[in-house]
């Protein structure tokens, strides 16, 4: 194999696929990148056997061959060559090794057999449609914070992406929630999505995900099968495997009905949390909202390190409610809120809150209350 | 050298005391500059059993529960037939079939243990507890206050144990925590023994790694495996070897073998975990009886961390199966917890992975990463928890009531 490619182009395909590389591996190949040129293009291949990403980027490929090499080294090397730089791969005579030069630079990189490299087994994805990046990317950004990382409910651990109706309108949505929070986002559905599965994508996918979103302007392209879902996005591929689980019913603890109504301006809001919050108590940081007459009181009350409390004003109408909510989950609602105003519907100090944006009706959020 | 009589503390030297002419003289180099100790109380339940009943004064003594229980203290006497603590029961009787074995009173022994804490407060304020019966002293600067060296206030402190409450002790001292430990061992019982700075590294050379606090029958087996017998092969292998085999605690032990440590005496009462495990008469394999089992011993640590007012994030599930093998299963709670419910719901999922045909004689399940309770959890997609939660809070009030079997649930019984 010899190729020759440009740094930049290498460096931006390594750094996509590199990322779903885990640090450590317990099987060497994993650490791997598998390259493959062929025509005019190299391949770039990186996976943890739930997710892969997938990537070309042209190259003047002078002899096709295909092998593996360690990929955050590869990444390393890319990221310190000079801009502009033209970078050459090469496997030569008996040598085991990736030989990578670059102008004055040369590396020998340990290589492994191509034909070990775990490569995941394409299969039918029978449902695929495509819809705008910032349109996934949105629905990424406004419920990724609620999803759980508790073991035992695996089935949390994801973003549930399915098919929905609201109101007659037929919707693309993602919901996620640890069980104390919930977020939900939708989009008008794709057409081609009609019939998706309900699907549980993984955190890590997610992540990386959004990662590459930031690079794509147009639309992506999804598949989907009720195993495994794939996103194509400019060059990247990247597929994953899903959680095989069900998730929970959530709409069943959305409470549409609470009376009780709260206008918050959502800058002065999300201020005054974080400022009480400093005091709060490390792993509740519960943080007490008293509501009455056009006044929001938010107070904390630390027996060891203090008191805080800061008053707002709020457009509100009802009885005086006094409700304890996490700050933490407060200030990543309150981050999400794209509007100037953020709606809190109260039922009472011990049931779910529901949060409204003003500037995005199609994004609710639940909070399930603390005891203050 | 400085050197005092252990009888009436007044200077002497051996072999006997000037003053009173009492044996228990103690003399050595270091003794006015050494002052972290460690104190360790000798057979405590079996003292205690002993005290309270001088019938059996000569007779061997075990504490410990029934035919498959194991022993929580042997007496001196019955460690001559070669019974130690946390042998089973039975290997025990095997050894020393004449011994008597008491059920353990475990109210009286924290009620006398409480006492020796006092006592040992009335001496420094810096006590870390170890167990009920032994704990660390730092008594660094309490020369002025006592008018007397560590080691002088130290041979009170155990004579005024062994006047008001009956049972010995026995004393290490040395300049840290380690050597203090491994120095209260050296003479026992009613022992005093000191570790200086000078002998410290060629009397702990020579000793078999699994000496060392905290290297068990496994890490020690794996040291012997690699040709480590003595702290003194530990320290010739280097601590660059030592971490690269075998992590942070290589580098533990590397410092341990030449007597480093640094940590220092923490006055640390907070409890770390709070749980409870019963041995059962016979071997239980099946799923459903093990979780029957599981059942009280949750309600047993829900009650302990109610009545403390705290609440856990961890839970651990402990298991041993017939071939004596531990094994422990820990999961973390979104929210800290201290009801039996969520315990018992949280060690039943634990429970099912393991059991699945190996039999098990032990089974156990605490809470642990404690804090201070701050009301039950309410989880959005468990909407029966509250009410559940109620239930618990309503039989609790029934309980403290009525008395603890007032109210029981359905699974505590056999036929449900």
């Amino acid at each position: 194999m010899k190729l020759t490619i440009e740094r930049a182009a290498l460096l931006k395909a390594l750094g996509h696929v590199q990322a779903v590389v885990e640090r450590r591996n317990t099987i060497p190949i994993l650490s791997n990148v598998l390259i493959n040129a062929n025509g005019q293009h190299m391949r770039l291949t990186a996976t943890d056997l739930d997710t892969e990403i997938v990537e070309e980027a042209p190259a003047h490929v002078e002899r096709a061959g295909i092998v593996t090499a360690p990929a955050h080294t590869l990444y390393e090397i890319a990221r310190k060559l000079p801009e502009g730089a033209d970078v050459t791969l090469q496997m030569a005579g008996d040598d085991p090794r990736l030989q990578l030069s670059a102008g004055r630079s040369r590396f020998n990189l340990p290589a492994l057999p191509a034909g070990d490299f775990p490569v995941m087994p394409t299969e039918d994805l029978a449902t695929s449609f495509s819809l705008p990046a910032a349109s996934f990317a949105r629905l990424i950004d406004k419920t990724r914070f609620a999803i759980s990382t508790e073991e035992t409910r695996y089935y949390l651990n994801g973003i549930h992406l399915h098919a929905a109706e609201r109101d007659g309108r037929k919707t693309l949505r993602a919901v996620a929630t640890d069980g104390h929070r919930l977020a939900l986002a939708e989009t008008d559905l794709p057409s081609g999505a009609e019939g998706m599965p309900a699907v549980i994508v993984p955190r890590k996918p997610i992540q990386e995900l959004r990662r590459l979103l930031e690079d794509v302007d147009d639309d992506i392209r999804v598949q989907v099968s009720e195993g495994k879902i794939r996103f194509e996005l400019g060059a990247a591929v990247l597929t994953s495997k899903l959680i095989d689980g069900t998730f929970p019913d959530y709409e069943r603890v959305i409470p549409r009905g609470n009376d009780k109504i709260m206008k918050v301006d959502r800058a002065p809001f999300a201020q005054a949390v974080d400022r009480v919050a400093t005091i709060s108590q490390e792993k509740s940081r519960s943080i007490k909202l008293t509501v009455s007459d056009s006044t929001l009181v938010l107070a904390v009350n630390n027996p060891e390190s203090g008191t805080a409390s800061e008053e707002l004003h709020a457009d509100y109408a009802s009885d005086e409610i006094v409700i304890g909510f996490n700050a933490r989950y407060l200030l990543d609602v309150a981050a999400q809120i794209a509007g100037d105003e953020a709606m809190f519907e109260f039922a009472d100090s011990g049931s779910p809150t529901r949060v409204t944006d003003s500037g995005d009706p199609d994004a609710e959020y639940v909070l399930m209350p603390l005891r203050v | 050298m400085s050197g005092y009589c252990r009888t009436c503390f007044e200077p002497a030297h051996p072999p006997r005391c000037g003053a009173c002419g009492s044996r228990k003289v103690f003399a050595h180099d270091e003794l006015d500059r050494l002052s972290i100790a460690h104190i360790d109380c000798d057979a405590f339940y079996a003292s205690i059993e002993k005290r309270d009943d001088p019938s059996l004064a000569n007779q061997p003594v075990i504490i410990g529960g029934g035919k498959r229980g194991v022993v929580a203290t042997a007496c001196y006497v019955a460690r001559l037939h070669g019974v130690r603590s946390a042998m089973p029961m039975f290997k025990a009787l095997k050894a020393c079939p004449d011994a008597v074995v008491i059920r353990p009173r475990m109210a009286v022994y924290t009620a006398e243990g409480k006492r020796i804490r006092q006592m040992m407060e009335d001496v420094t304020p810096a006590v870390e507890p170890l167990s009920i019966d032994e704990a660390f002293l730092d008594l660094t600067g309490t020369q002025r206050l006592h008018g007397s060296p560590p080691s002088v206030t130290l041979m009170k402190l155990a004579a005024r144990i062994k006047a008001e409450v009956g049972v010995t002790v026995s004393v290490g001292l040395s300049y840290n925590k380690f050597l203090a430990k491994t120095a209260s061992e050296l003479d026992k019982p009613d022992g005093f023994s000191v570790i200086g700075q000078a002998e410290a590294a060629d009397f702990l050379r020579p000793r078999p790694v699994g000496s060392v606090f905290g290297v068990g029958p496994a890490f020690a087996a794996t040291l012997n495996r690699d040709g480590l017998k003595t702290l003194g092969d530990v320290i010739a292998r280097g601590e660059e070897a030592l971490v690269r085999r075998h992590g942070p605690s290589g580098a533990r032990l590397w410092r341990l073998a030449q007597g480093i440590d640094n940590r220092p005496v923490a006055r640390d009462g907070e409890r770390k975990s709070v749980s409870a495990e019963t041995t059962f008469f016979d071997d239980v394999a099946a799923h459903d009886e093990l979780e029957r089992r599981l059942w009280p011993l949750c309600v047993r640590v829900a009650d302990r961390m109610k009545a403390q007012g705290i609440a856990g994030r961890v839970v651990t599930l402990k298991l041993k199966t017939e071939s004596f093998k531990s094994l422990t299963r820990r999961r973390t709670l979104s929210q800290p917890a201290q009801l039996a419910d969520t315990l018992f719901r949280t060690g039943r999922e634990l429970l099912r992975a393991e059991a699945k045909g190996p039999r098990y004689r032990l089974i156990g399940i605490g809470f642990s990463d404690l804090e201070p309770a701050s009301g039950d959890a309410r989880d959005l997609l468990d909407p029966d928890g509250p009410k559940r939660a109620a239930a618990e809070r309503a039989m609790d009030k029934a309980r403290a009531r009525f008395g603890p079997s007032a109210v029981i649930k359905g699974r505590s019984l056999k036929d449900h």
